[in-house]
């Protein structure tokens, strides 16, 4: 197929720890933490989801904290399929996207055409984002194109919808294979048509460990070389295990240094694609009121108790 | 500085985008790092003011650090003017990076350099004889002290040397403690050091460090001497003498016996007085080869027949070989670190980088944007990556070199800044400091100067090579052998290679790491003796048999 660069443990784990040595301070802080909160895919993933909650992480989404107005939505709200209706009507016309995993989430261990038909569901029943799952008994076993054509074959089947390819890393546990799976991943899309709405996603969240610093380092440098190569944009999203504001800060400082000097020109002069919400999210949940409270913080001077923001 | 907030940003931009324009700079064939590669690079600088780039908000150090008006000489245990105190006793040491003077500081003449040999030849017999586990107590007590007054060292050492409060407060302080709590441990330890030998103390060690990492080279000179029950007068670099002083203080608080160590600042003249003392056992020097010959020349001449002992630790002009076939970005960050921390006043700094020709320009692409995120600036913020170079003299140095490289007929690559017309100049833009900007040569050949002089500043080499034979001929083809660093991910070949390179340390996969259990020096010019681990303990000891 192609040829993916090796990646080295150590240093790329060196490298990905020296994000978390910046301090980040006052304006840039907040500046980061409110870009954060824009970048959440808010997510519920649970066998025991219900409609109610669904439509209270939908509120949760389009004004994160009823107190503070000023303070923009999330990006999306990632749910099961089955759910997507539900979402789908409590978020029309705020701007909050309804996002779904598919494809057999969260193992993919299932035929082809019913991941497939998982997929088309969920984009008929309103879904603008499909998370999907890759094939990572076909990937481990080397079968790297059946791989790559699964993926072409859903982002056919997305239509419009955007596509998030999850790579499970925490399944594939070499970096030297996340790079791969990225590489493919990128590529597999592009195959299918369009340069649009590409993402590549680290984890499902129902596998340890899910998103760490080293493996989104990867991400973000295939992405970057995708970039470097071909111009192309693609969007990461890491998934799993961020909490706390800190981290989601720390994850915003690998993004600036892997990325950040790679700029297109909009309206309003130079900007880094990676640092809106239209190319980096962020898969969590409890993230938002951590963000939350640290932003109340730096407004007003006093940490608020967490039962003082509704639950996400 | 923050920006608007994400929201409003969001709808005032082009949406992004359906058919992101390709990157002018996305097919710089040719030669690597030509002028127009240089210029269509999709780079900004990370420091840009312009559009929507979330950017750090200033996050300076904030603990102030006492700094006396005037410091005098540490002999004794007390602090003493020196015997000229008139107005041409003190100079001034500056800070590198606001070139305002932060304190006076003595000049030793040869007499204050006699009283700190006597004090110590004279505290000599009671230290060498004291029971080693004793020893052991004071060296893990300064050990001790050190880290609990480590972010004072830290900032007086980022003030005194320009170089970033991150790499002081990281790197150095901690190897600094890290090197006393190792040779503490070696106190009473060295009859297993030197099996069935009886190693003994060799008397007083005359020490003259740099100013690259000030307090660290103390470190490594005192923590072995003292361990094997030698006594130490130390001469601090002339720019960077405050940290050591600092030190000479914490030896007071631990209650180091009086004349265990002295520390005698001065310029080159008092260095030179040092080691061609008399009653001096042994000198260990690092600096400049040129020093370093001089050094070596005087002890010959007054070393009481051939009874004087000497190490020395000069420069280099390391190569850094990148593999086709290794793991590229971690390479990069390796050159980064090569040739970036501190400001590249590291004299095992891997400044040859030799990249093997089917992977240059990739290589050279990648360092650019990657280099682009290195903060320039006020060492004093704790996001700066990359300080102010010690001395105008040393900036100087620098710019000759960078001056002499595009003579030469280098091409100078720059980070990928665009459209600031005083950052086509490395050094220039800068209102007050030595600055300057991280950069490279490409079209580098290795009878180019600045391939094979150390410049001693954040200045990089680029070379290229096809063969691995080719590899290792350049990267010994060179009067020093200080350290080298390999870059494959082949097993066979990284070994096979390193054992071919001629050079102290060689580095596979990594770069500048240093531990206190690691032995530490050159070849040729480099330099010889080893310092750090069992190793080091060599120098500081008399073998009976």
């Amino acid at each position: 197929m192609f040829e993916s660069p090796s990646v080295d443990a150590v240093m790329a784990a060196e490298r990905a720890a020296s994000f978390t040595k910046r301090s980040i301070k006052n304006d840039a802080k907040r500046a980061g933490l409110e870009l954060a909160l824009s970048m959440l895919d808010l997510t519920t993933l649970e066998g025991k989801d219900s409609p109610e909650k669904v439509r209270a992480l939908c509120r949760k989404a389009i004004t994160p904290d009823a107190n503070d107005p000023s303070l923009p939505s999330c990006a999306a709200v990632c749910v099961y399929p089955a759910l997507v209706k539900t979402a789908r009507n409590a978020l029309a016309g705020s701007g909050v996207k309804v996002a779904s995993v598919a494809t057999g989430f969260p193992s993919g261990q299932y035929p082809l055409e019913i991941r497939l038909e998982d997929v088309r569901r969920a984009v008929g029943d309103g879904a603008d984002e499909i998370d999907m799952v890759i094939n990572r008994g076909a990937f481990l076993a080397g079968r790297y194109r059946e791989v790559a054509d699964e993926i072409s074959l859903v982002k056919e089947a997305c239509d419009d919808a955007d596509l998030k390819v999850i790579l499970e890393t925490g399944e594939l546990e070499t970096l030297d294979n996340v790079r791969r799976a990225s590489d493919l991943a990128i590529r597999a899309m592009n195959e299918a048509g369009g340069a649009h709405g590409h993402f590549i996603k680290t984890s499902t969240g129902k596998v340890q460990p899910a998103a760490t610093m080293p493996v989104t380092l990867v991400m973000l440098e295939a992405i970057r070389d995708w970039y470097l190569e071909t111009g192309q944009v693609v969007g990461m999203k890491p998934a799993g295990g961020i909490r706390t504001a800190k981290q989601s800060l720390h994850y915003l400082v690998m993004v600036k240094e892997t990325l950040g000097g790679l700029v297109q020109t909009g309206i309003e002069g130079e900007y880094c694609p990676w640092l809106t919400p239209e190319f980096f999210r962020f898969g969590a949940s409890t993230l938002a009121n951590d963000v939350l409270r640290q932003i109340a913080w730096l407004k007003r001077g006093v940490y608020m108790a967490s039962h003082d923001f509704s639950e996400a | 500085m923050a920006r608007t907030s994400p929201k409003q940003s969001t709808s005032k931009r082009t949406t992004p985008t359906k058919q992101a324009t390709k990157p002018a700079g996305t097919t710089p064939r040719g030669k690597a790092g030509s002028g127009t590669a240089a210029q269509n690079m999709p780079v900004s600088s990370a420091k840009s003011s312009r559009g929507d780039t979330w950017d750090y908000a200033p996050a300076p150090e904030t603990v102030k650090v006492a700094i006396a008006d005037r410091y005098d000489l540490f002999i004794n245990g007390e602090f003493v003017p020196p015997r000229d105190g008139g107005a041409d006793g003190y100079f001034d040491t500056i800070n590198p990076a606001t070139e305002a003077t932060l304190s006076r500081v003595a000049q030793g003449s040869a007499e204050d350099v006699d009283r700190a040999v006597r004090a110590a030849r004279e505290a000599f017999p009671m230290w060498s004889a004291l029971k080693p586990i004793e020893r052991a107590k004071y060296i893990f007590r300064l050990a001790r002290r050190i880290q609990e007054r480590a972010r004072e060292l830290a900032v007086l050492e980022t003030l005194d040397s320009g170089k970033p409060i991150k790499e002081s407060r990281d790197v150095d302080v901690p190897l600094v403690a890290g090197h006393f709590f190792y040779h503490a441990g070696w106190a009473d330890k060295l009859a297993y050091a030197f099996p069935g030998r009886t190693p003994r103390a060799i008397g007083v060690c005359a020490q003259v460090i740099p100013w690259n990492f000030p307090l660290l080279m103390a470190a490594w000179k005192l923590a072995p001497a003292l361990a094997c029950g030698n006594t130490c007068v130390l001469k601090p670099a002339e720019t960077t003498p405050l940290s050591a002083l600092r030190l000479a203080e914490i030896c007071r608080e631990i209650e180091l016996p009086p004349g265990v160590v002295n520390i005698v600042t001065g310029d080159g003249r008092t260095g030179a007085a040092l080691v061609s003392h008399p009653d001096v056992d042994k000198v260990a020097f690092t600096g400049s080869t040129d020093v370093g010959k001089k050094i070596a020349k005087s002890v010959a001449s007054t070393g009481a027949g051939t009874s004087k002992r000497l190490t020395l630790e000069l420069g280099g002009k390391s190569a850094n070989i990148i593999f086709e076939d290794a793991s590229i970005d971690q390479a990069i960050e390796g050159i980064i670190s090569g040739i970036y921390f501190n400001q590249g006043e590291v004299c095992c700094a891997g400044s040859r980088l030799l990249v093997q020709e089917s992977i240059l320009d990739r290589v050279v692409k990648k360092l650019r944007v990657r280099m682009a995120s290195l903060r320039v600036g006020d060492p004093m913020d704790k996001n700066t990556d990359v300080g102010a170079v010690n001395s105008s003299q040393q900036l100087a140095t620098v710019k000759k070199y960078l001056a002499l490289g595009i003579e030469e007929g280098a091409e100078l690559v720059l980070p990928g800044v665009r459209g600031e017309v005083e950052a086509q100049t490395p050094t220039r833009g800068f209102a007050k400091g030595y600055f300057c900007r991280p950069c490279f040569f490409t079209d580098v050949q290795p009878s180019h100067t600045i391939a094979r002089e150390e410049i001693f500043g954040p200045v990089l080499s680029v070379m290229s090579f096809r063969t691995p034979e080719e590899a290792i001929s350049r990267a010994n083809n060179t009067p020093y052998g200080l350290a080298a660093g390999v870059w494959t991910d082949k097993g066979s070949k990284i070994f096979d290679v390193a054992r071919k390179l001629k050079a102290g340390v060689v580095w596979m996969n990594t770069y500048n790491k240093f531990d206190p259990a690691s032995p530490f020096g050159g070849f040729k010019e480099s330099g010889f003796g080893r310092e750090g681990g069992v190793q080091g303990l060599r120098a500081y000891v008399k073998l009976d048999s």
